[in-house]
C-alpha cells in the first residue's frame, strides 16, 4: 500500500502559516507588553498562557461552537463574508494560532525584558523612534529568543491534535493532519501508516531541537 | 543657553528625597554636578533628556522651552537636541564602532563628521570593530562620539569615566576636551569623582540633600583664593595617624602617595576618604634631573 503524503503536507503548510501568523502578531504584542503599564497587561498575559495549561480540548470545544454557522460569530462570517471555519483549513489555522501563542509571544517578551532598558534609551537620545529601536536595536539583539520562539511555534504545531481534531474533525485532504492520520490509521487497526506518520514527526521534531540546541547553546529560554 | 529649574520626589531604600535644584549654564560651557551616590544626580540628568518626567519645573534650551509643568510642554526624548553618554556606554552590541555612529546619523551627509570625530578620538583604526570587542577606555570614546554625531545643543555625560582606572581617565579628559570643543558643544556633567573631570570643569555645582549647595569654578570651589601656593593637587585622604603632638596624613594625589603632616586644629573636620587640597606656599622647591 502506497504511503498517502497528505496529512504530513498539511501538517507542514498548517506549522508554516501558523509560524509567520503568530510572528507577526506576536513581536508586537510582545512589545506592548513589554512597554506598557496598564492594568489590562496582566490579564492579557494570562490570557496569553492559557494555552500552556488548559486542555487542548476545552479550546477546540469553545472555537467549535464560536465557529458554528448556528452562532452569532459563525453565522456573521457566513453571511457576510461567506467564510466558514468549523470543519475547515482556516479553522484549524486560527485555532492553532491561538493555542501556540504562549509559544511565540513568551520567549520573545523574555528576551526584551532582558535587554538592558537603558539600549532602548540610547537608542531613543539618538533620535529613534519606538519602532525603528524595536527593528534596528531590540530585535537585533534578541536574535536567539526569536529563533527559540519561531521554533517552538513551528514544532508545538506539527504535535497538534486536540484542538485541530475538535475544529477540523477528520477530513481527509482538509483538516486531516498527520497527528489526527495517525490517530484515524491505528482505529483502522494500520499499524503500518501510523508507524509511518508517527518516524517521520519524531525524525522531524528531534532535528528542529536539535538544531536550536546547537544555535542557541548559550541562551536557551525556559517557559 | 540653558535654565534649569526642576523638582522630583524620589523614593529609595534610603528614604525620600526631595529634589529641588535651579541652575544656568552659558553657551559652550562645561559644567559638573558633584554629589554622592544617591543625591540624584543620574535623576537630574534624565530629566534634562526627557528620559525620566520632573515633577514640577521648567527646561529652557537656547529659547526653547522643552518642558513646562504649568504650560503642559513636555517634549520627548527624540525631540530635544541632546546628546547623552550612559555610565555603561550603552554601544549597540550588534554593530560596528562604524555602524554604531551611522545609527546616529541625521542625514548620510554627516559621514565626514564621523571621519573626522573618529579620528580626534584617536578611534579611526577601530572603525571595523565590533562595539562588543572594545576596552572601556575604547567604548567611552566611541560613546561620546556617538552622542556627539547629531551635533547637540547639549551633551549630557553620567559618570562618563568611573568604569575606567585613574591613568585612562587622565588620558581621556584631553580627548573629552577636544571633542566638546570641536562641536563648541554645552555639556553637563555628573560625577561623584570630582578627578573624573576636574580638568574639564569650568563650573562646579556641589549637590547634597537634593539642592545645590555651593557653585564656582573647581579651584574657587575647593581652594582658599588667598593661597598663592605654587603647588595645589587634590587628593584623597587615605590614612589619619596620630603621632605624638602631630598627625601623619597618608594622601593619595594621582597615583602617588604622600605623607602630610597635620595639627589637630587641621585636622578637625577631616576624615579618611575626603578629597583635600595639598597645597604649598612660599618654599622653593629643589629641582634634579630624575634618572630612573
Amino acid at each position: 500500500m502506497p504511503y498517502d503524503f497528505e496529512p504530513l503536507g498539511l501538517t507542514f503548510k498548517l506549522a508554516a502559516l501558523t509560524t509567520i501568523i503568530l510572528f507577526l502578531i506576536g513581536v508586537p504584542l510582545a512589545y506592548w507588553l513589554t512597554l506598557t503599564r496598564s492594568k489590562i497587561k496582566y490579564v492579557l498575559e494570562t490570557i496569553v498562557s492559557m494555552p500552556l495549561v488548559l486542555p487542548p480540548t476545552v479550546l477546540g470545544f469553545y472555537l467549535l461552537i464560536a465557529f458554528s454557522p448556528r452562532s452569532a460569530l459563525g453565522n456573521f462570517l457566513e453571511t457576510s463574508f461567506d467564510i466558514r471555519l468549523a470543519f475547515t483549513f482556516t479553522g484549524i489555522l486560527i485555532g492553532s494560532i491561538i493555542f501556540s501563542l504562549p509559544f511565540m509571544v513568551n520567549p520573545i517578551k523574555a528576551g526584551l525584558e532582558n535587554l538592558p532598558g537603558s539600549l532602548a534609551e540610547a537608542a531613543y537620545t539618538l533620535g529613534k523612534s519606538k519602532s525603528q529601536t524595536l527593528f534596528k536595536v531590540l530585535l537585533p539583539n534578541i536574535r536567539s529568543s526569536i529563533l527559540a520562539a519561531v521554533v517552538m511555534t513551528f514544532a508545538h504545531t506539527l504535535g497538534e491534535f486536540g484542538v485541530v481534531l475538535m475544529i477540523g474533525g477528520n477530513i481527509p485532504h482538509v483538516t486531516q493532519v498527520a497527528s489526527i492520520a495517525i490517530y484515524s490509521e491505528v482505529e483502522a487497526m494500520n499499524y503500518r501508516g501510523a508507524h509511518f506518520y508517527s518516524l517521520v514527526l519524531i525524525a522531524v521534531s528531534f532535528f528542529i531541537l536539535l538544531a536550536v540546541h546547537w544555535i542557541n547553546r548559550k541562551q536557551i529560554k525556559v517557559f | 543657553m540653558l535654565k534649569i529649574f526642576l523638582k522630583k520626589q524620589l523614593k529609595s531604600p534610603q528614604g525620600v528625597l526631595n529634589l529641588d535644584i535651579s541652575f544656568d549654564v552659558k553657551e559652550g560651557e562645561f559644567v559638573t554636578l558633584f554629589g554622592k551616590s544617591g543625591s540624584g544626580k543620574t535623576t537630574i540628568l534624565r530629566m534634562i533628556a526627557g528620559l525620566t518626567c520632573p515633577d514640577e519645573g521648567t527646561i529652557e534650551v537656547g529659547g526653547h522651552v522643552w518642558f513646562d509643568s504649568q504650560k503642559k510642554i513636555n517634549f520627548a526624548v527624540q525631540q530635544r537636541a541632546i546628546g547623552f553618554v550612559f555610565q555603561d556606554y550603552n554601544l549597540f552590541p550588534h554593530m560596528s564602532v562604524q555602524e554604531n555612529l551611522e545609527f546616529a546619523l541625521v542625514s548620510r551627509d554627516d559621514q565626514r563628521l564621523i571621519d573626522e570625530l573618529l579620528s580626534l578620538a584617536h578611534l579611526a583604526s577601530l572603525k571595523n570593530r565590533n562595539a562588543q570587542t572594545l576596552s572601556g577606555g575604547e567604548k567611552q570614546r566611541v560613546a561620546i562620539v556617538r552622542a556627539l554625531i547629531r551635533r547637540p545643543k547639549i551633551l549630557l555625560l553620567d559618570e562618563p569615566l568611573a568604569a575606567l582606572d585613574e591613568e585612562l581617565r587622565f588620558k581621556l579628559q584631553d580627548d573629552m576636551l577636544a571633542l566638546t570643543k570641536r562641536l563648541a558643544v554645552t555639556t553637563i556633567c555628573v560625577t561623584h569623582d570630582l578627578s573624573e573631570v576636574f580638568k574639564l570643569s569650568e563650573r562646579i555645582f556641589l549637590l547634597d540633600g537634593g539642592r545645590i549647595t555651593k557653585s564656582g569654578a573647581p579651584a574657587q570651589l575647593f581652594g582658599n583664593q588667598s593661597i598663592s601656593g605654587k603647588f595645589k593637587f587634590i587628593g584623597e585622604i587615605l590614612e589619619i595617624k596620630k603621632s605624638d603632638i602631630v598627625n601623619i596624613l597618608t594622601i593619595q594625589i594621582g597615583r602617588n602617595l604622600t605623607k602630610v603632616v597635620a595639627t589637630d586644629e587641621e585636622i578637625k573636620d577631616l576624615r579618611v576618604g575626603e578629597k583635600v587640597i595639598v597645597s604649598a606656599k612660599a618654599f622653593n622647591p629643589i629641582i634634579l634631573k630624575y634618572a630612573p
